[in-house]
């Protein structure tokens, strides 16, 4: 049903936590599934040097949440503005139709943190 | 290279965790391993003894008297008369068969069937089925603890019902439904007159974890399949009291005294036979263990984990079931981390199983979606061990503080200090 990548980032949670004194907090829920993501980063000029993530509900919103953190540290502004739900599920393999509005969570996170920084 | 190259040239990290130490398969509610005495017992059937038992000569007549012997075993089980026994396919087809054939050869006494909102979803289908054929369908709600209450049941008779379906052991929760007052309502509606009123139980998650008595039910038809107590899958039974008309739902040959045509699947009546003979001996053992492993399993994850509830009555309930609720995180999550690590359970969490509705049955006893999202349905055999529960209990600790750990919510107490 999920694939081995998603599994992994069940049993192993990349950069599982909260940044102290982050330069954005993207924390975002999803109120039909009680799903939440809450991402924490820092920014340095134009760069996203450290993310750290906290996440609950369902293995897929877990896993965009982990995987998340995977695709963005380290990446200037420009590039993250450009990541989209499918860089998400692309990174985790894939996710049954049903469930693609996790990765989209894990968007609205990201955009909501960096929102925050400007 | 540009931009999006490089979203998509992550490889996955291949996976760290040791080769699975121990598998722990506590999802027998789905479906059980065959006893190695079952299989035995089976093996002749596919070869040697391959008859079609409609057929005159001696291996066809070897092949009848074994479907004989297990149907005489089938009945013993649940204090039948051999010749009350249909051979399904299992426990849907034993479902469909009950209500369908009493709707269908009663329909003209009435047009009104009773169920609950916690029956399995053979039952729930058939009768919405039978609800887009002009029948109307009473379901009977159930109180927190999963029962439903007999005097609802007897203000819901009229005297256009013609069945009452109401399952015996939930297949989420275990819970069992109060048999000695619902057929007491049953019988006083017969006594003031209303006699084509036809009682059915699905049976499916009781027979071999309680003992089972049609007598003592009161039931017209209940439903049994053989691969939850270690039987194969692919055969159940239909037991149908003596002068109960049924229609049927397959047309051909005259098979199983006329009420389901298609030729016998003999290797799987065989090992249903065996299953039951075993169930039958062992009953007592089988339920002092399982009762003690699953009493003992929720002792140790109620010491162990914080904000934690058993699902259903719990005075009320088969001895190798245990739905549990952990606050604050999803069940299909732990379901997953716990699978990594070699344990099988299920949950009624709304995304397991490729559906995305969450359990009826947690939802129809009143538990919040929160409650329902976390829960968890582990579930026992005869041949589960304590290590099995120990490991099984050790993981799903570890488990639970890392994904309340993961979760933002940060006024969940994670375990509980000792």
């Amino acid at each position: 049903m999920y694939s081995r990548q998603v599994a992994d980032h069940i049993a192993n949670p990349r950069n599982a936590g909260e940044l102290d004194q982050p330069s954005g907090i993207g924390d975002v829920s999803n109120e039909v599934c009680l799903d939440r993501i809450k991402l924490t980063v820092r920014i340095e000029g134009e760069t996203l040097v450290d993310a750290k993530v906290k996440a609950s509900g369902c293995p897929p919103t877990i896993a965009a949440a982990s995987v998340l953190t995977e695709l963005i540290i380290g990446r200037s502004i420009q590039e993250l503005s450009l990541l989209t739900r499918k860089d998400v599920i692309d990174a985790l393999g894939h996710l049954p139709p049903a469930k693609s509005h996790c990765a989209v969570l894990a968007i609205d996170a990201l955009r909501a943190a960096i929102g925050e920084c400007r | 290279m540009g931009v999006r190259a490089w979203f998509g040239a992550q490889p996955p990290t291949p996976n760290p965790q040791p080769p699975t130490p121990m598998k722990v398969y506590l999802d027998n509610s789905a479906t059980t391993a065959m006893a190695p005495e079952v299989t035995e017992a089976m093996l002749p059937y596919f070869s040697e003894e391959m008859g079609n038992a409609q057929s005159v000569h001696s291996f066809g007549q070897r092949a009848k008297s074994a479907i004989e012997k297990a149907r005489r075993r089938v009945a013993a089980l649940i204090s039948a008369s051999p010749t009350e026994i249909v051979f399904v396919s299992g426990g849907t087809e034993a479902d469909n068969l009950a209500i369908r054939g009493i709707a269908d050869a009663h329909r003209d006494r009435g047009h009104h069937i009773i169920t609950t909102r916690i029956e399995h979803p053979a039952v729930l289908r058939t009768c919405e089925a039978l609800e887009a054929n002009g029948f109307r369908v009473t379901y009977l709600p159930v109180s927190r603890g999963g029962l439903i209450d007999p005097e609802a049941l007897r203000r819901a008779i009229t005297g256009e019902t013609i069945l009452i379906s109401v399952m015996l052991a939930n297949n989420e929760t275990g819970t069992i439904q109060p048999f000695e007052e619902i057929v007491q309502v049953v019988s006083e509606a017969r006594e003031s007159g209303l006699a084509h009123l036809h009682f059915h139980t699905d049976a499916v998650q009781a027979v071999g974890k309680i003992p089972v008595d049609v007598k003592r039910l009161g039931v017209d038809l209940l439903s049994l399949s053989a691969h939850k107590f270690h039987g194969p899958k692919g055969i159940g039974a239909l037991y149908v009291r003596k002068g109960t008309r049924i229609a049927k739902l397959l047309h051909g040959g005259h098979h199983e005294r006329d009420r389901r045509a298609g030729t016998e699947n003999v290797p799987a009546i065989v090992g249903f036979g065996r299953a039951a003979e075993m169930a039958t001996a062992e009953l007592e053992t089988r339920i002092a263990r399982m009762r003690e492993l699953r009493d003992y399993l929720e002792r140790q994850v109620n010491s162990l984990v914080s904000n934690v509830a058993v699902n259903g009555d719990q005075d009320r309930r088969v001895p190798n079931i245990s739905n549990m609720s952990f606050g604050g995180v999803d069940g299909e999550s732990l379901l997953i981390a716990l699978d990594l690590k070699g344990i099988a359970v299920s949950t009624g969490s709304a995304c397991a199983s490729g559906s995305l509705d969450p359990s009826h049955v947690l939802q129809a006893m009143g538990l919040s979606r929160e409650e329902v999202r976390g829960s968890l349905r582990f579930s026992l055999s005869a041949y589960t061990t304590r290590e099995e529960i120990d490991y099984a209990v050790s993981i799903l600790v570890e488990t639970i503080t890392r994904l309340r750990a993961m979760s933002p919510a940060d006024e969940l107490e994670t375990v509980q200090s000792i």
